[in-house]
């Protein structure tokens, strides 16, 4: 068994209105911050499992975020995994 | 008649609702701590409002795997009524037994207020009291009530008829300025496409009362009454 740490983002479906992202978006530009063009704010979740490879792993991941970690319906996820065994 | 409310960790709703099934339909009320696996073959399930679980991760993401939710999903497949109320919403949503999500409002403010909505629809088992397009005035209480689902879904909730309320203004007008969360096509309440299981955002069960300030959310359980009975509408009523 291998340990990976897996850092799941998730940001809010593209094309939904995220009000945050927004706020947070006014607020970079008030501080004068004009490159700014578009703001997400999502959440990061870290999981450290325990898997015999990489494939397994990213599966398990992927299928927490399908049952649980994620709404497909307002949101989007990316993997991104670390072998740190 | 046997009303069964589920109390999550974070249930804050689950009293007002216990007080309006036993005041207001005069029913045989119990609370079912969400551990439990048994809801007792009531008449109607009632998932409450508050912030199961402190609404960590997503309102209602946890709560919908309790061991009860079993139990009311078998419930709810099998066409008995279900009423998901605020919280109770997110967690038929989560569930998978109504469509779509809701989202943090999109003034990023916690809205508590009397609000207006409308019955679109006044031939479910949970509007029958009401009369298509009659206006309510319901209290609100959610930082996340912003109501989304894809544009195939809208299409289909309108076309069926499962749009049951919607936020309006004073004169029954469905304004941006009235859709203060924010919600897709001002929508406050939904059915499921058997129509046994609703969910809303506003709050009927505070509004009950003269002395809560309105009894425009009677009518809900007054429906609901009338539909398990089978009886004509306020017969069994009294008060």
């Amino acid at each position: 068994m291998n340990e990976y740490v897996i850092d799941v983002s998730i940001t809010p479906r593209e094309g939904l209105l995220d009000p945050q992202g927004k706020v947070v978006l006014n607020a970079l530009r008030s501080l004068d911050f004009d490159e700014v063009a578009d703001v997400k704010v999502g959440r990061l979740i870290r999981l450290r499992i325990l898997a015999p490879n990489m494939e397994v792993a990213r599966e398990r991941a992927d299928e927490m975020c399908r049952r649980l970690l994620a709404n497909p319906v307002t949101e989007e996820y990316e993997l991104e995994l670390e072998n740190i065994s | 008649m046997r009303v069964a409310i589920v109390t999550f960790p974070g249930s804050n709703c689950d009293h007002d609702c216990y007080r309006a099934a036993t005041e207001v339909l005069h029913a045989d009320a119990k609370l079912i701590w969400h551990r439990e696996r048994d809801l007792g073959n009531p008449d109607l399930v009632i998932l409450p409002g508050g912030f199961s679980y402190g609404d960590y991760l997503r309102p209602g993401a946890i709560a919908r795997f309790s061991p009860i939710m079993e139990e009311v999903v078998r419930y709810a497949k099998a066409g008995r009524p279900v009423l998901g109320i605020c919280n109770g919403f997110h967690i038929l949503c989560e569930a998978g037994l109504l469509p779509g999500a809701l989202v943090r409002n999109r003034t990023l403010k916690f809205l508590g207020l009397d609000v207006f909505v409308r019955v679109e629809n006044a031939g479910t088992m949970f509007t029958s009291a009401y009369t298509e397009g009659q206006v309510l005035r319901l209290p609100i209480a959610h930082g996340e009530g912003n109501y989304v689902a894809d544009a195939a879904t809208l299409e289909a909730l309108e076309a069926e008829g499962r749009v049951v309320f919607r936020y309006v203004d004073a004169n029954g007008e469905a304004t941006d300025e009235a859709n203060l969360n924010g919600s897709m096509r001002n929508i406050a309440g939904i059915i499921n496409e058997r129509g046994n299981v609703l969910g809303l955002m506003p709050h009927p069960e505070r509004a009950v009362s003269a002395l809560l300030g309105s009894t425009d959310g009677r009518g809900i359980f007054e429906s609901i009454l009338a539909a398990i009975q089978g009886t004509p509408l306020g017969a069994a009523i009294a008060g």
